[in-house]
């Protein structure tokens, strides 16, 4: 080996600006697949879709009197489902990544670590504000009121700061599981009790009374009611602090989780 | 004159499984390194490490003097990885996927472009490009990954089992790809199951099972190392097989192999060629030919594993009959 390469140069580190390109560019990559593949954006809502039809025009009589009175209520749990769902595409599109190699190409790029999950993260940010406007959509097509514009706006703000915290145990789930299988088991055995277990179909105070304390503290409940609240005008400063406390607790937990088991995959 | 590729000791344990038990491999710069071996050998892993992929519990590497523990940086700045399945995004079509390596590799959109044009147009997929890989065939997702590792232009290229699953087409389609990247001064480390594989390819064959390197050398060198020369007694009528084999086996001493049409046997003296023929003769059987080569490397891999290599793809067989006439 010649002396010049074997002569100490200092490890060149990568800056910020370059990192960030890396995962721009790599957030240009989940982009480029929604557009491939529009379809999975719209089958992510079609779940919800058929809550709404199910809950508002079978149950809602018997839930809330008339049908329209149960549109109302219930549309707006129905966007925090949805996208609380999506979250789980996170796990998802990392665990594919891993197994199907890609992952590996990508660390053997010169190119900062942190990219391709930046880039997932991003990606999906853009995938969770497209479900929640086909599904608000689609609730103004069948008759639902957005009251307060400035208050839809926050509502869809604080429910994506909520999603962005909790893909990140999504991605802890997608960079510990073995197997697509097992993400989706695990969606599927959290997903479900956490929206179900929420004021997002019926009103806590409807529930048993057992169930009420759960229901009380399930962070969706909180968001739930939030969004419900500024989407008519209201500012419901209690609901959007436990839920804006609550992702910063998900936030600080699943964050440096996900990112070590990430440095330790990588 | 160097070596692009160093590795002394390497040592990865997963759990109970020693993936590598204490490897050494050089590549010397610009030539092929073969590294052969069967299922779990630890091929993938010894790429993985050098690839700076996985760390290695003991033992160190370099590639193109960097360390690829703790210059890792500077390693993913020379090396182009293919790995043993095809990483392409089946999402995005064949230049989306190009184009997305050269952006990271800090080439501007119309660059990236180009780039991927040219490697598609290189890799015969310049009609596919704008297809998704999901709608590829296997050997053109291969010959896609291949192209992904080459746009950064990489000194050093590991191809991890390049051609398995391909048909005999594909797979002489790839090897002279393989060809022309060593004729740009390419390094190339390069693991394959195929004994004729790394016959074709390579400059220097290591041969691993079970995370050791077993033997070690040129092509030619390790059919020498294996002692010599195979002794191929075909008969003119294949009834007499069983007579040639009790000769071959009284005159040899070793344990003849009788394949369909002929009986082979290695060779520590050329003397026994006589005592053969004249053995046969005593017996009376008729010989349609004879003759003493070096061994093929499914013999050198028998040899030296205990277990026969996994069939080669394609027509081998035939070959190596044919070697034998
Ligand atoms: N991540 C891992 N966890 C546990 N065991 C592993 C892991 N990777 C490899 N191994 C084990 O290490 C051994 C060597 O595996 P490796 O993949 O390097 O073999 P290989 O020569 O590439 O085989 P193949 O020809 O099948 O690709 C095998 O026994 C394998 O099961
Ligand atoms: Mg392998």
């Amino acid at each position: 080996m010649s002396a010049v390469t074997t002569a100490a140069v200092p490890a060149p580190r990568l800056g910020f600006g370059a990192s960030l390109r890396h995962g721009l560019t790599l957030t240009r990559r989940s982009l480029l697949k929604i557009k491939a593949n529009p379809e999975e954006v719209i089958g992510l809502t079609i779940q919800p879709i058929m809550f709404v039809a199910l809950f508002v025009f079978i149950f809602g009589q018997a839930l809330a009197g008339s049908w329209q009175e149960y549109r109302d209520f219930a549309l707006p749990g129905i966007i925090v489902q949805t996208v609380v769902f999506a979250t789980m595409g996170t796990g998802l599109s990392l665990n594919s990544d891993i197994e199907k190699g890609i992952f590996d190409r990508f660390r053997s790029l010169p190119i900062a670590r942190s990219a391709p999950l930046v880039g997932a993260v991003l990606g999906d940010l853009v995938r969770y504000t497209l479900s929640v406007l086909v599904i608000t959509v689609i609730g103004v097509v069948i008759g639902f009121r957005l009251e307060s514009l400035p208050g839809t706006v926050a509502a869809v703000a604080l429910i994506l700061v909520f999603a962005f915290a909790l893909c990140w145990m999504s991605a802890l789930v997608g960079l510990m599981a073995r197997s697509i299988m097992g993400v989706q088991m695990f969606a599927m055995t959290l997903m479900f009790p956490l929206t179900f277990g929420s004021s997002i179909f019926v009103a806590a105070d409807k529930m048993p009374s057992w169930l009420r304390p759960v229901i009380e503290v399930n962070p969706i409940t909180h968001l739930t009611d939030a969004v419900r609240s500024l989407i008519a005008g209201g500012f419901p400063v209690s609901h959007i602090v436990t839920t804006l406390v609550w992702s910063a607790v998900f936030f600080a937990v699943f964050f440096p989780l996900a990112v070590w088991r990430y440095k330790r995959r990588t | 004159m160097s070596h692009a590729i160093q590795a002394e000791g390497l040592v990865k344990r997963f759990g109970e499984t020693k993936a590598l038990d204490g490897v050494d491999l050089t590549a010397r710069t610009g030539t092929v390194l073969g590294v052969l071996g069967p299922n779990g050998a630890g091929k993938t892993t010894a790429v993985r490490v050098l690839a700076t992929l996985l760390r290695p519990d003991a033992g160190h590497a370099t590639v193109g003097g960097y360390d690829v523990v703790r210059q890792s940086f500077e390693v993913r700045q020379l090396i182009g990885l293919t790995g043993q399945y095809a990483a392409v995004d089946e999402q995005l079509t064949g230049v989306e996927n190009l184009m997305m390596i050269g952006r990271l590799l800090g080439l501007r959109g119309r660059e990236a472009r180009r780039r991927a044009e040219s490697l598609l147009e290189r890799f015969r997929l310049a009609d596919a490009g704008g297809r998704r890989t999901s709608t590829y065939s296997g050997g053109m997702r291969r010959r896609l990954d291949l192209a992904a590792s080459l746009v950064g232009r990489p000194t050093v290229l590991y191809l991890d089992e390049p051609t398995t699953g391909l048909d005999p087409h594909s797979r002489n389609e790839l090897w002279d790809i393989v060809r022309d990247l060593i004729g740009d001064g390419v390094t190339v480390l390069l693991t394959t199951q195929y004994l004729e594989e790394a016959d074709q390819l390579a400059d220097d064959i290591a041969v691993i099972d079970h995370g050791k390197v077993i033997a070690r050398g040129t092509p030619d060198e390790l059919k020498v190392q294996l002692g010599g020369q195979v002794l191929d007694v075909r008969p003119a009528d294949r009834a007499d097989l069983p007579a040639v084999a009790k000769v071959v086996a009284a005159v040899t001493g070793a344990e003849p192999v009788t394949a369909e049409l002929a009986v082979q046997a290695p060779v520590t003296d050329s003397a026994m060629l006589a005592a053969v023929v004249r053995g046969l003769d005593e017996q009376g059987v008729a010989v349609g030919e004879l003759a003493l080569r070096k061994p093929s490397l499914d013999e050198v891999f028998l040899a030296l594993t205990g277990s026969p290599a996994e069939d080669t793809p394609g027509d081998t067989k035939n070959e190596t009959m044919e070697g034998a006439a």
